[in-house]
């Protein structure tokens, strides 16, 4: 279990050019899928046991299969695809967008075709201007051929594209949020059920893929469901493109099977920790999932090895961090972010996340009480499934495991009335946009604002 | 470069008629109009620089909808400038993985560069600094977005280069 390239096969053309893409086998997979019953696609990606690719990991073909039929709907069934990466840590939707744009419209095509949709959003993240470039280029060029649009390749299937960006809001990643913000609304999760699957957009059965969820469903095509299973492990079949950043020597993208070593990815194809600096921590799967320790490096990069260490295998972004990192200045930023990025809807998520910062505050300059580190876990838990959607719990969950296992660091600052690292911690000191806004508003209303984190 | 944005709402009725019909072909894509109002948006904003009160009725107007609707859209999403901002546009990345990497030093080095502090734009009207929540770039930080184009990675030594270069020196 190593390297494979599957979506980067072929890195030395530039697949961006319909062209290139074709040469290497791009669209046949389509002109394949044009021949089947839409239900047969379904039975191929639940053959190949693929699981999405944008943090949950539920089963690609298994959402497909919820779309309720043309006969059992009233309204028309959309494609959603969710382009909207921003959990910190993941880069890899954007490289798939650059390097295979037509991987991307490919794989949403045959999603498209399979639950008989032929409208699709491409929900893609604001401030990705250059892929939203790339992307629209690559629609123009596959619509120009035939590939998009009425009667594709002379077959009874329409479908069209719109690409809809976003306008910075992490909250927009969420499903529900992304509808909501699709129809024109403020990006604020709605409750479920029903799922999107029966009342999605403008109230329709809509499917929603992430990014590389759907530049994989050609290579499914291609090679049959079932023996794309047999790439991976049990229950994480398939490749994955890994996010890999940090202290790392070679930060960047990877495409490896699953069931890879974390230590492979880490040290030899990353390279290793910088400096001669000792490895520390490692986050698996994006800010939002618990910490692994130095010795828990050869976890298994699979949904379920990474379930039994505790954590999760999240959106593939392996955070790397080296022994200068002050684990309460990690939670600090950690908790910032989310605390800036809570759309305010649910009361746990909107107050506890200010809670956090405000202890986690506290402990790094030295002025917490003893009782104020069993209350920042008590905060955790009662954030934790409390909110509608996970965005509360991605707080929680990884300080919460920041105490856990560096109980004795935590423990320090207040012993010792401070940050035993003193201002050497990589983190030491960082602004963060949460901070910014709040000392623009205290210069803006000119009173103190005491409430303020 | 785009060093002539404006930043003041045009006059000309013949530009506020051509937003207007602009509006109306991408609301034309949606099967509801309402879906329209971000991307009328995002139109408004590269007409006018920023979102002024103008801009806002003007979205309101095309689509339907009420201007305190479109505000409260605005308000939400971090992209929307709700208040002038210079016509250059530096955001550093202080998430996680760039400031593992040395992100606050970068960001510094441009404050100091520019004499303004984060969240502050110069004197001249040039330059708008900001901080960033993860850009995604983790694997190339520190990630900075000059104008929406990213540099990755940047060190605090790259940063006067950046800035010369932007001011077309």
């Amino acid at each position: 279990m190593s390297r494979r390239d599957l979506l980067f096969e072929h890195s030395d053309r530039d697949l961006t050019k319909l062209a290139e893409y074709e040469a290497v086998g791009g669209y046949e997979a389509l002109r394949k899928v044009l021949a089947m019953a839409p239900g047969d696609v379904v039975d191929e990606a639940l053959a190949s046991e693929l699981r999405g690719r944008g943090g949950a990991g539920f089963p690609a073909g298994r959402k497909a299969s919820f779309i309720p039929k043309p006969e059992q709907r009233t309204k028309p069934a959309y494609l959603t695809v969710n382009a909207d990466e921003s959990e910190p840590g993941t880069f890899k939707d954007r490289e798939i967008m650059l390097r295979i744009p037509h991987a991307v419209i490919e794989g949403s095509l045959i999603a498209a075709f399979e639950i008989e949709a032929s409208q699709v959003f491409i929900y893609l993240r604001g401030e990705y201007l250059t892929e939203f470039e790339v992307m629209k280029a690559a629609l123009d060029e596959a619509r120009e051929a035939g590939y998009v649009g009425r009667e594709i390749l002379g077959s009874a299937f329409d479908c069209t594209f719109v690409i809809h960006r976003g306008a910075g809001a992490y909250i927009c990643g969420e499903e529900t949020a992304l509808l909501e913000s699709l129809e024109g609304k403020r990006g604020q999760p709605r409750s479920k059920p029903p799922f999107p699957a029966i009342s999605g957009v403008y109230a329709s059965p809509t499917l929603i893929n992430n990014v590389e969820t759907l530049a994989t469903y050609p290579w499914i095509i291609r090679m049959g469901g079932a023996e794309y299973a047999q790439l991976g492990v049990e229950n994480s079949t398939g490749t994955r493109v890994f996010s890999l950043s940090g202290n790392v020597v070679n930060g960047g993208n990877y495409e490896l099977e699953l069931g890879t070593p974390l230590s492979e990815l880490v040290f030899d194809i990353g390279g290793g920790i910088p400096d001669g600096r000792s490895l520390k921590a490692i986050i698996p799967g994006g800010s939002s999932v618990p910490v692994l320790t130095a010795d828990e490096v050869e976890t298994p990069l699979s949904f379920d090895a990474m379930a039994e260490a505790g954590t999760m295998l999240g959106s593939g972004a392996v955070i790397v961090i080296d022994d200068r990192c002050c684990m309460v200045q990690l939670g600090l930023r950690v908790a910032q972010f989310y605390m800036h990025e809570s759309c305010g809807k649910c009361t746990p998520c909107r107050e506890g996340t200010r809670w956090m910062v405000q202890i986690l505050k506290k402990l790094e300059a030295g002025e917490a009480q003893q009782g104020e580190l069993d209350l920042l876990l008590d905060v955790c838990d009662r954030i934790l499934g409390k909110c509608l959607c996970p965005l509360g719990d991605a707080a929680a969950m990884p300080v919460a495991s920041y105490v856990a296992k560096f109980r004795d660091e935590y423990q320090r600052h207040i012993d010792e009335g401070g940050c035993p690292f003193g201002g050497d911690s990589t983190l030491a000191g960082v602004l963060a946009p949460v901070d910014q806004h709040h000392a623009k508003m205290r210069a803006q209303i000119e009173v103190p604002v005491h409430e303020l984190a | 470069m785009s060093g002539s944005r404006p930043t003041t709402p045009p006059t000309d009725p013949q530009d506020r008629a051509d937003l207007y019909d602009e509006i109306q072909e991408i609301a034309a894509q949606y099967p509801v109009r309402r879906s329209a109002v971000m991307p009328a948006l995002h139109l408004a904003q590269s007409r006018y620089g920023w979102l002024p009160p103008e801009a806002m009725r003007e979205v309101a107007e095309a689509l339907d909808v009420t201007p305190a609707y479109v505000q409260a859209i605005a308000t939400f999403y971090d992209m929307y400038h709700v208040e002038p901002v210079g016509r250059h546009l530096i955001e550093v990345c202080t998430n996680v993985s760039c400031a593992l990497v040395g992100a606050q030093q970068v960001l510094e080095a441009f404050e100091n560069e520019l004499g303004v502090s984060a969240g502050e734009t110069t004197e001249d009207g040039a330059f708008t600094l900001r901080t960033l929540e993860c850009a995604g770039g983790c694997g190339w930080g520190t990630v900075v977005a000059v104008d929406h184009r990213y540099r990755e990675p940047v060190r605090p030594d790259d940063v006067a280069g950046i800035l010369a270069e932007v001011r077309g020196e």
